[in-house]
């Protein structure tokens, strides 16, 4: 396995400056984000993690471009969003995949949406769906396959046109435990292979801490970022990392803010 | 596969032998009993009449099917039409969608003469009473359908700045098939209802005035072989429009079961 790529210091993919969104409401206004900064290299791997509700989700929403920020700006690659940035994949929590197209042709259909290079998409499809051990169901339809191997193609839809940043909206979260463990080494070694800056949004500590360079704390209500920790932990990393002193240290520091925080309490 | 196919022949035969029993009883009822033959005729003299000019019968089925298909046809266009512009513009969805709702709720049977004064008694007043009662049924399912597209896969779209045109032939229209679907079966029916309306109003050919000469003349078995003829003609219809839905939407929910257990 290739050694981890050095993410890049002196360039910011994903730039978030004074960020806020405010929902209106009947009732009032909602603050779902409220003075974010967020600044991320190329080739990081930053997760943010957070309780339901913090709006981190809403934060995917508006670097992907499909929710604007009421107050203060965001930059990728230097460019203000004002529509979705090329060069982006993105994937959602649930995972998508239509019931009419097999899974090789669901791998193909925001490559269709992009108007990339059919056969050089096609040729990246059956390639990401072999690194994905998904050779087998390419023409099967996503009803024949387990919630892990449709998440896994949906991975394969975001990748197909080699975008340089992967935005991942809580993309394990409606997985078993043992799958969600498989899939994140999987992602680890795809992100190891490949140095794309990726925005990984979970709930879970320890899925933070394993896949990330940087995570960065929310806080709800309103939704604020509170911390952001470096992790320093030799990659590749295995799952056996998780029962080291040093990683249990990072979990323990992110339980302990959450603790003070209110959002969990320990009674 | 093979368990769901003798599953389909166990059922079928069951219900050939459900309808010969019922076909003997009437048969055997009208020898006993001897009902006038204009008030119940007996099964037999029903298939003789029929034997008698089958190329007549003929005829006048395929008129029937040609007015009812040409109503159907064209309330699967002008509905999909009517469909995709209500769902694409909010003027149309405030006024269109507004007045066919409300129109729906007229007993369009009552439109078949004002049609026949309109376009004479040829074929073309029967296929506009055959459109007028399908359209409904197209037009609202089809709206239904392609607006029941998650929201998540029209933000993934977004997210990869689809045009409006991949929006709707790559994750509208068929997310709307199995919905569209389910307003052809319930067209096709009632297209057949209107052609039949349109007969019994106006003309001289078609089911509807076989019945109806018929009634005329007092020649019962003759009305009853063009109701089964009906029965027949709407059962194939339905079956069309179903059997066209697994061939063209394997994929569809309501198949998923048996596909699941076919691949295993």
């Amino acid at each position: 396995m290739p050694a981890a790529p050095a993410p890049r210091a002196d360039i910011a993919d994903i730039e978030v400056r004074a960020a806020g969104k405010t929902f209106e409401s009947e009732r009032g206004d909602v603050q779902a984000l409220v003075d974010i900064d967020l600044s991320i290299r190329r080739g990081e791997f930053v997760s943010i993690v957070g309780p339901s509700g913090c709006g981190k989700s809403t934060l995917l929403k508006c670097i992907a471009g499909l929710e604007r920020l009421s107050s203060g700006s965001l930059e990728v690659r230097g460019k203000a969003v004002s529509e979705s940035p090329d060069d982006m994949g993105i994937v959602f929590q649930r995972d998508l995949l239509v019931d009419w197209r097999t899974i090789l042709d669901n791998v193909l259909l925001v490559s269709e949406f992009r108007r990339y290079d059919r056969a050089k998409a096609r040729k990246r499809a059956v390639e990401l769906l072999e690194l994905f051990g998904l050779a087998d169901y390419a023409t099967r339809y996503p009803w024949e396959l387990s919630g892990g191997m449709r998440q896994r193609a949906s991975i394969c839809r975001a990748l197909v046109d080699d975008p340089a940043m992967l935005l991942m909206d809580e993309p394990f979260g409606a997985l078993d435990a043992m799958t969600r463990d498989q899939l994140n080494i999987e992602l680890q070694r795809m992100w190891l292979a490949t140095g794309k800056t990726v925005l990984f949004i979970t709930h879970g500590i320890a899925e933070a801490v394993f896949l990330s360079d940087r995570v960065a704390v929310m806080s709800r209500n309103p939704g604020r970022i509170i911390e952001i920790i470096d992790v320093d932990l030799p990659r590749p990393r295995a799952l056996s990392v998780r029962e080291t002193p040093a990683f249990t240290r990072y979990t323990a520091h992110l339980r302990d803010v959450f603790l003070s925080l209110g959002i969990l309490k320990d009674e | 596969m093979a368990a769901r196919k003798s599953a389909w022949y166990a059922r079928s035969l069951e219900v050939a032998l459900v309808l010969a029993a019922s076909i003997l009883v009437w048969e055997v009822a009208v020898r006993i009993f001897q009902p006038k033959p204009f008030i119940l005729p007996s099964p037999s003299s029903i298939l003789a009449e029929f034997w008698h000019q089958p190329g007549y019968f003929l005829e006048q089925t395929l008129y029937t099917l040609a007015t009812t298909m040409g109503g159907f046809v064209l309330a699967l266009i002008l509905g999909f039409v009517a469909a995709v512009g209500i769902v694409y513009s909010r003027f149309l969805e405030r006024t269109l969608y507004t007045l066919l709702v409300a129109l729906n709720s007229v007993p369009k049977v009552a439109l078949a003469p004002l049609f026949v004064i309109w376009m004479g008694t040829g074929a073309e007043p029967k296929i506009a009473i055959a459109l007028t009662i399908a359209i409904f049924a197209t037009v609202i399912d089809t709206v239904l359908g392609l607006r029941s597209v998650e929201p998540e896969l029209l933000n993934l779209a977004k997210a990869a700045r689809a045009s409006e045109w991949h929006v709707l032939t790559k994750i509208r229209l068929p997310s709307a098939l199995p919905s569209m679907f389910a307003g052809m079966k319930l067209g096709i029916s009632l297209a057949l209802v209107g052609a039949i309306v349109g007969e019994f109003v106006a003309g001289n050919t078609g089911l509807g005035q076989v019945i109806l000469q018929a009634q005329g003349m007092f020649q019962t078995p003759r009305m009853f072989v063009a109701i089964i003829i009906l029965g027949v003609l709407g059962t194939v219809l339905f079956y069309a429009v179903d059997w066209l839905e697994r061939w063209l939407l394997p994929w569809h929910i309501s198949q998923r079961g048996a596909a699941i257990t076919h691949g295993a």
